[in-house]
């Protein structure tokens, strides 16, 4: 199964944003949260990130999905074979990519219901 | 120092005063994010460096390229915001670039930091004009390259250098930014100095310290 790993500013909008795509897109999907600096403030920790994606690496290939700011650039150092950024709204994106994974899609399909979510319109 | 190459004390020397310098000019450079940025570039670059001297003290050298990539690797560990993995990934690719040669002369300088300048510009997809570090790096970059070409000493060159980040931080003064956060004020970011701009500068002035000391 595609691994998912959310990369925010904020490590409690990081984890809470986890939560919401876990209860909606189903438990069983690797989803980790790396939010905030390692000392619990306000950036990104590319050690976080790091273990994050080490933790939801099933080998099936792994998402990226930042939201602002450092996050973006952090996800872009750790962009490799097999780990892949989807530049996507961080919510719906999370959304959207956990509930394809569950579905035992591949990592394509997972970036591309993933990327699907920034057309999509509200009303 | 006089002679017509930089040695790996050299490097440290600058990697020294760039410590020393940021935390000299910390609260100007988080007045200036303050002012169109979050207001953590003095306090973020400061942590980093303040880790990177940790890290470095203490510890033997083999060459100027691991010193640097050292350097980067720790400030895309410590920095937290922005600034860390453009900074780190700027070191780093300079490292990378000088390999493992014990001392550097200005045409191998010249190719660092255009190795360091992809780097950022890779990362941030930052081009001249989008009011960022990008605006005083690439002038450095161009400034070093003429300067090897001509033959210049370390000193003339790195000064050449130095001043046209100087000048080029300046002059992010009236551009309106396209990247991170200050991009969202629009017309409203016009009028202030950019900050990343203006701590490369800094990082370029330390370097010319460094080399004219």
């Amino acid at each position: 199964m595609v691994g998912i790993v959310l990369i925010s500013h904020s490590g409690p909008l990081a984890a809470e944003v986890a939560i919401l795509a876990a209860q909606i897109g189903g438990e069983g999907v690797p989803l980790a949260a790396a939010g905030g600096t390692d000392d619990g403030g306000l950036g990104t920790s590319p050690d976080l990130v790091a273990d994050a994606i080490e933790e939801v690496d099933r080998g099936d290939g792994v998402i990226l999905i930042p939201d602002l700011g450092s996050s973006v650039l952090t996800a872009r150092l750790m962009e490799g074979p097999g780990v892949v950024i989807a530049d996507v709204p961080f919510v719906e994106g999370a959304i959207a990519a956990v509930v394809t994974a569950g579905s035992g899609a591949s990592l394509e399909a997972v970036l591309a219901a993933a990327e699907e979510s920034r057309t999509f319109r509200k009303l | 120092m006089a002679g017509t190459e930089l040695d790996t004390a050299l490097f440290a020397a600058w990697i020294e005063e760039i410590s020393r310098t940021v935390r000299t000019e910390k609260d100007r450079l988080t007045r200036l994010d303050a002012a169109i940025g979050d207001a953590d570039h003095g306090t973020n670059l400061d942590r980093g460096f303040t880790a990177v001297t940790q890290e470095l003290a203490g510890k033997e050298h083999d060459s100027p390229g691991s010193l640097l990539a050292l350097v980067g690797s720790t400030l895309i560990r410590k920095v937290g915001g922005a600034s860390g993995p453009l900074y780190g990934m700027a070191f780093r690719e300079a490292g990378k670039a000088l390999g493992d040669v014990s001392e550097v002369s200005v045409a191998e300088l010249s190719t660092a930091l255009e190795a360091a300048l992809s780097g950022v510009q890779k990362l941030g997809s930052a081009v001249e004009g989008d009011k960022t570090m990008v605006d005083a790096l690439a002038p450095a970059v161009r400034a070093l390259a003429q300067a090897a070409q001509e033959g210049k000493t370390p000193q003339e060159a790195v000064g050449a250098a130095a001043s046209a980040a100087l000048a080029g931080a300046e002059a992010t003064v009236p551009m309106q930014a396209r990247k991170g956060r200050a991009s969202y004020l629009g017309p409203r970011s016009v009028g202030h100095e950019d900050p990343g701009a203006a701590s490369t500068a800094l990082v370029l002035d330390a370097l010319r310290t460094a080399v004219t000391r």
